[in-house]
């Protein structure tokens, strides 16, 4: 297994790129990165991911994986070094469980608070609250949502509240309430001081640069 | 173990929760049924999934485990000794899962948009859009199953389980609409696929009625057409 070489497709705004760059970097798993220039989709991406025609794409000895959760699961079943996932079913039921309300519920209400205008924006900004008021409930008094360590959970959502404040400033809507979300907000902050995902964040003015681009495109320009 | 040490929270008509009664059927796993009513939400399931307050809800020495792929993984993992449900290969685990998430994130929406469809033109446009989504699974069928019956091989596996959950719901919008969905042509591997997942022991029994399925259904289109008709608050 560790003879065959692993390549990711990927793009160095993607934080769910990033997902898997995290997850590579914590069971220090030897890769090939492969930077897509979207939108111009490389023919290797359409030939490795011709149902999604997306990034972040995994391939490991030739053999494709796509969607950065799909992959997560893959790289700690393949590599047992490190686990990202706890052993107890019921802990793995609820990382799996979070890591999904974050793609389906606080993402979604994260960019409609980005893209919608006035009391819509307003809506789904509260809405974005909310459910991040909820992940705090996964979180607890825990250091990590993986506990003393990063996880499952720290790796699929760890870039948020960068995002997040990004959004909150360049759409001017508030997401993050200190007082609503203390336990949350400070995990913001710690699961970024970790060394290993620290340093795999993508330079932060770019990324900045790119919101700003998608802001003005997807809004006709004033908010 | 004792029967009420597994409860399962949920409605016969659920895609969802089939899935979760089928894997506990391959198990062999004896468990409580709480059938919930339509219209309102008991307070065990209230108190169960408060994030989400939906069926299907294991509750397992009274912990509960929420989301429907979610259980089903947990039951595959928790029940080691019975038939496998996940394949072992962790490259086959991941494309099983990578399809099942297909089937909920792309292929289930398409599925709903004819049954909400305003008129003619936009109900053409989400049959082809179903049409093409079972092509894909058909393919994904004949890569995966190797010749044998089910997704998971000679026996029913995550996949099947995941995508079987909407067999009964499948066959509803095909009566109505009087399309054929799965057919000769377009789907011979899911055609029959369709006809041994049904027949299957962990499946027959509680894969709902379809007479009763399409009357329930009536109910539950009329309300999703209102709900989407409505405008946005």
């Amino acid at each position: 297994m560790s003879g065959e070489t692993v390549k990711l497709l990927g793009h160095w705004a993607s934080p769910f790129a990033l997902r898997v760059i995290w997850a590579l970097k914590l069971k220090e798993i030897e890769y090939e990165y492969v930077g897509e220039d979207l939108p111009n989709k490389s023919p290797l991406l359409l030939e490795y991911n011709p149902v999604h025609k997306k990034i972040p794409v995994l391939v490991h000895g030739g053999k494709p994986i796509a969607e950065s959760l799909v992959i997560l699961e893959y790289l700690d079943e393949a590599w047992k070094h490190n686990p990202i996932l706890p052993d107890d079913p019921y802990e793995r039921a609820q990382a799996r469980f979070w890591a999904r309300f974050v793609d389906e519920k606080c993402m979604p209400s994260i960019m409609s608070a980005f893209t919608k205008k006035g009391e819509e924006k307003e809506k789904a900004a509260k809405e974005a609250r909310e459910n991040f008021k909820i992940l705090e409930s996964g979180l607890g008094k825990k250091q990590f949502f993986g506990g003393e360590s990063v996880g499952f959970v720290d790796i699929a959502a760890g870039w948020i509240g960068l995002w997040t404040r990004m959004v909150e400033e360049i759409a001017d809507v508030n997401i993050i309430d200190t007082a609503m979300m203390p336990l949350l907000e400070s995990w913001f902050q710690r699961v970024l001081q970790v060394p290993i995902l620290k340093e795999c964040l993508p330079p932060q003015d770019k990324v900045l640069e790119r919101f700003k681009g998608f802001h003005k495109f997807l809004t006709g320009g004033s908010s | 173990m004792a029967k009420s040490d597994v409860k399962l929270i949920g409605a016969w008509p659920s895609p969802f929760v089939l899935r979760a009664r089928i894997a506990l059927n391959v198990k062999s796993v004896e468990y409580e049924f709480l059938q919930e009513t339509l219209g309102s939400k008991s307070e065990l399931l209230l108190k169960s999934n408060p994030v989400h307050k939906k069926i299907p809800v294991l509750l397992h020495h009274d912990k509960p485990i929420c989301e429907s792929l979610i259980i089903v993984e947990y039951i595959d993992e928790v029940w080691a000794s019975g038939p496998s449900i996940l394949p072992s290969d962790p490259y086959e685990r991941a494309i099983a899962r990578f399809w099942a998430s297909y089937v909920d994130e792309k292929w289930f929406p398409a599925m709903k948009s004819i049954a909400v469809a305003q008129d003619d033109e936009a109900r053409k446009a989400a049959v082809v859009q179903v049409a093409e989504g079972l092509a894909l699974l058909e393919e994904a069928f004949q890569k995966i199953s190797k010749g044998k019956s089910f997704f998971g091989g000679d026996h029913i596996g995550y996949l099947d389980i995941a995508f079987g959950g909407f067999l009964g719901w499948l066959r509803v919008t095909e009566g109505t609409g009087g399309i054929k969905l799965l057919n000769e042509t377009k789907t011979p591997g899911l055609l029959k696929w369709a006809d041994d997942f049904a027949a299957h022991p962990a499946v027959k029994d509680v894969l709902p009625d379809i007479g009763k399925l399409a009357e329930f259904s009536k109910v539950i289109v009329a309300k999703m057409r209102a709900a989407a008709a409505a405008p946005a608050k």
